[in-house]
């Protein structure tokens, strides 16, 4: 008995109000699930509808609800840090939480809030654009989408059960090594991120193989849309980068599960390989978090300016820059790490490079708006939003990127400062845009303009407050990662102000979301298909897509392929819409979800080091790849009748 | 004709292999391209990471102290040999003839069985007889876990090409058996490719430094 109470008090977290809180939450949150399923008999629609899809845009759709579920958790993890810090001498987290709070806050924030935003954006648009049908590969993008889910539950099962992670989102050896940390808190963090990871990679093949392959007829890559651009770029940078950090992933695995000596300080290890391999993955994450953003600010400022972008092929030749040169900067993270001058200046020069394809970006976009018809739509605004704030990022940047410099600023709230206005201003605002400009394509209603740009000017101009004042205080000597300072040191007032800053980007976030729940009761319908008077191909059929996207695939000739059709259209040139013919789509399947309920099981049993629980579930996920190998039947056709009557009722046929 | 999902001109497909003549061929046989330029990575940091700690033996047994050349080398003539012979069941894809396809992917099982083999026994003996195991030192754990990437590899293809093998003696040579049976092909070629590297990087430079 006593040794059951003894394995239940290590197994849940317990002594702190908060995680209690946290375990109440959780297990009514489920019930109510489950009960409102239950009760609406939702079950075999949900299973049917969603969880077995191989639709991308549905699978876009799940992983932005899980994104924005995964920014509250990230958000919340913010104020309860800016609490803490909001007064001299607080004690409302103790310092072992509060590692934990900001370890938990970046590793959701990067990779299980912003990725997986991305991805669903993603999702939803690229096929759209390029006018296919699906990706490349449905089945694997619903792997995907169920590695990154398991990935994200896993991890925030750690917030109750077994304790959290608290070695920062970059898990700097050997302090995250057995020794200096047992329990299983940074398990939790090796194999969640593994799991999501495995997933990032398959969608990195996804969409390059669909943009190369899979475009309609006519389309060039330099016809393109924009955004896409920047997915087939993003795509070539998680297939080299996401491997290096697999490795590095499961060599620390190794050394905490199996006893290995890669990244520990005795038999040999080397800690630095740690911090080497990481950031050969970590500096180009970065981009892969940005590039897609400056691909969505393309299509919005074009669209909302009502001109093709300018510099076209200039913005695409400084996106395949940024992507090259975010392979040989990563070491700009330790300069201070006793690497040589030579070393120092290579890394530091390389960094400072970036800045030009990012400012020869920052000037293509301001002359696209340059005597444009400026339309103030709530995405348009945070686009315009992000130029200035972005900038300012981007040339703090490069003040860090001045190897003597870094000495002065690195892990100092500066730092902290700087890579939040990159990520916030660009990958952010950016995720924001996409989200209100695509909304109507997926679900065929517009989020209201008032209650949006409520929540966007409510956010933005909270930022600033809360991140202005952290680069002085950076700059007066804060470090990053400090649980309390005493009141002698100054910098209580200015730290007040960041943590009134922080509430008001967590007003600005409920606010947007009390908009997405306002304007599916009373949101405008989009009955054209085209609310914004698009120039690209997403725009040209109904609004939801239909399951098959384009009943005839369109042909393309130049950039900006629905301005043109529009445009001949009133021109009466339009083409006579082509026949009908039967279409071949993927069928649903289970295996995706099951194999990465298979996937969840084995890494929560390595999390505790639990043999006979991994091993099941490895087999298990193996099975289920044997199992997807023996399915031929995997697609069906659907019927021209069919699609005379989708195309009917979308109002697309007379 | 249905009208596929793909955009691809159907016409000009007529002339390629079989593996290729469909749309979904294509996309799948240049994906699995994509995915080795990824395993190119992964084994790049595998191999950086073991490179790094060669040096680091902390006491325990060096390279050169452990490697016998007698066993390394005959697993590696039998990995070359079991490419050789995956390259040979191509050839009779191409000329459609299953059972020659089916043969040859038996052989290259059964190769691909004797080097796990012998892999499994150098592991064994390093650990019971040399007490070499991955804890010992940072150089054992980054050899044995390249060589156990690699060996996980080999062992998954086995059993890939195993369940390939069931689908080709039920269905003949269809264009999706032919697409299976190619890209596990590239897949083994790649894996004889980490292998040339391995001993090189491993134990070449492990016998003579």
């Amino acid at each position: 008995m006593n040794s059951i109470t003894n394995f239940l008090s290590h197994f849940f977290v317990t002594g702190d109000p908060m995680i209690y809180g946290a375990d109440v939450s959780i297990v009514l949150v489920t019930l109510a699930i489950f009960f409102v399923l239950t009760y609406f008999k939702k079950w075999k629609w949900l299973w049917q509808e969603w969880l077995t899809t191989t639709d991308h845009k549905k699978i876009g759709i799940m992983y932005i609800i899980a994104a924005l579920l995964m920014f509250f958790r990230g958000g919340v993890d913010a104020l309860m840090m800016r609490t803490q810090l909001a007064l001299p001498g607080m004690t409302f987290l103790n310092s072992d939480h509060y590692n934990q709070v900001f370890t938990t806050h970046g590793t959701i924030m990067i990779i299980f809030a912003a990725m997986p935003f991305i991805f669903g954006l993603m999702n939803i648009a690229v096929p759209l654009q390029i006018g296919a049908r699906d990706v490349a590969f449905p089945f694997l993008n619903a792997v995907s989408f169920w590695l990154f889910f398991a990935g994200a539950m896993l991890f925030n099962l750690s917030f109750v059960i077994g304790g959290s992670p608290d070695a920062g989102w970059s898990a700097y050896a050997p302090y995250a090594g057995t020794e200096l940390n047992p329990g299983v808190g940074e398990n939790y963090y090796l194999l969640a991120v593994q799991i999501s990871g495995i997933g990032s990679l398959a969608t990195g093949i996804n969409f390059l193989v669909t943009i190369l392959k899979m475009r309609a007829p006519g389309m060039t890559l330099f016809k393109m849309p924009m955004f896409s651009w920047s997915i087939l770029i993003t795509s070539v940078i998680m297939i080299f980068a996401f491997p290096a950090f697999t490795v590095a992933l499961a060599l620390m695995t190794v050394d905490r599960i199996f006893g290995g000596h890669f990244f520990t300080i005795a038999s040999g290890g080397s800690p630095m390989l740690w911090a080497n391999l990481f950031w050969f993955w970590g500096h180009p994450e970065v981009y892969i978090v940005l590039l897609p953003v400056f691909g969505i600010f393309s299509e919005v400022i074009a669209t909302f300016a009502h001109k093709t972008l300018f510099g076209y092929a200039i913005m695409v030749w400084s996106m395949v820059a940024i992507s090259l040169l975010s392979f040989i900067t990563w070491l700009h993270h330790f300069f201070t790490m006793g690497n040589t001058a030579p070393v120092n200046a290579f890394f530091s020069i390389s960094t400072m490079l970036i800045a030009i394809p990012t400012g020869v970006k920052i000037f293509n976009w301001l002359f696209t708006l340059n005597k444009g018809r400026i339309h103030f739509t709530t995405p348009m605004l945070w686009a315009l939003a992000f130029i200035p704030n972005f900038t300012i990022g981007g040339v703090t940047g490069v003040m860090l990127a001045m190897a003597p410099a870094d000495y002065q600023y690195h892990n100092s709230a500066f730092l902290v400062a700087h890579f939040h206005s990159t990520l916030i201003a660009g990958t952010v605002f950016g995720i924001f845009c996409g989200l209100h400009y695509w909304w109507p394509k997926m679900f065929g209603y517009l989020l209201d303009e008032k209650r949006g740009k409520w929540a966007f000017w409510v956010f933005m101009i909270s930022f600033n407050i809360c991140f202005m004042p952290m680069y002085f205080l950076g700059l007066m000597g804060q470090t990053r990662r400090m649980y309390t300072y005493p009141a002698g040191l100054g910098w209580g007032p200015v730290n007040f102000v960041i943590t009134i800053g922080a509430f008001g980007m967590g007003v600005g976030f409920v606010i947007m979301a009390y908009n997405i729940i306002w304007s599916a009761l009373h949101g405008k319908r989009d009955t054209t298909g085209d609310p914004w008077d698009g120039r690209t191909l997403e725009w040209s059929i109904p609004s939801p897509a239909a399951e098959y996207n384009f009943a005839t695939i369109p042909t393309v000739s130049t950039r900006d392929a629905f301005e043109a059709m529009k445009e001949d259209k009133r021109a009466g040139k339009e083409k006579a819409p082509a026949a009908y013919k039967p279409i071949h789509m993927p069928n649903n399947s289970a295996i995706p979800v099951v194999m990465s309920a298979f996937m969840f099981i084995a890494g929560f049993g390595f999390v505790f080091w639990w043999f006979w629980m991994a091993i099941p579930g490895v087999i298990g996920v193996i099975g289920c790849m044997i199992a997807r190998s023996f399915v031929y039947n995997d697609a069906h056709l659907i019927p021209v009748e069919e699609i005379e009557r989708t195309e009917r009722a979308a109002g697309r046929l007379s | 004709m249905a009208e596929s999902l793909l955009s691809l001109n159907p016409k000009k497909r007529k002339d390629l292999p079989l593996e290729y003549s469909t749309e979904e061929g294509d996309l799948k046989i240049v994906g699995f391209w994509v995915f080795l330029a990824a395993e190119l990575v992964l084994f790049g940091t595998l191999f950086g990471s073991y490179l790094v700690l060669q040096s680091h033996t902390a006491g325990g047994p060096s390279a050169h102290e452990l490697f016998k050349i007698g066993p390394v080398m005959i697993e590696t003539v039998v990995l070359l040999v079991s490419s050789f012979t995956c390259g040979l069941s191509t050839l009779e894809l191409r000329r459609h003839n299953v059972k020659g396809l089916i043969g040859w992917l038996v052989v290259t099982v059964l190769l691909g069985l004797v080097f796990i083999g012998f892999e499994g026994n150098e592991f064994f003996t390093y650990a019971a007889h040399e007490g070499a195991t991955l804890q010992t030192s940072a150089f054992l754990s980054g050899f044995f876990i390249l060589l156990g990437t690699h060996g996980a590899h080999v062992s998954l293809g086995i059993v890939w090409i195993a369940g390939i093998l069931i689908q080709l003696a039920r269905r003949g040579i269809t264009p999706v058996t032919a697409r299976k049976a190619f890209i596990v092909g590239l897949y083994w070629h790649f894996l004889d490719v980490v292998w040339i590297f391995i001993f090189t990087a491993v134990y070449l430079t492990g016998w003579v430094m």
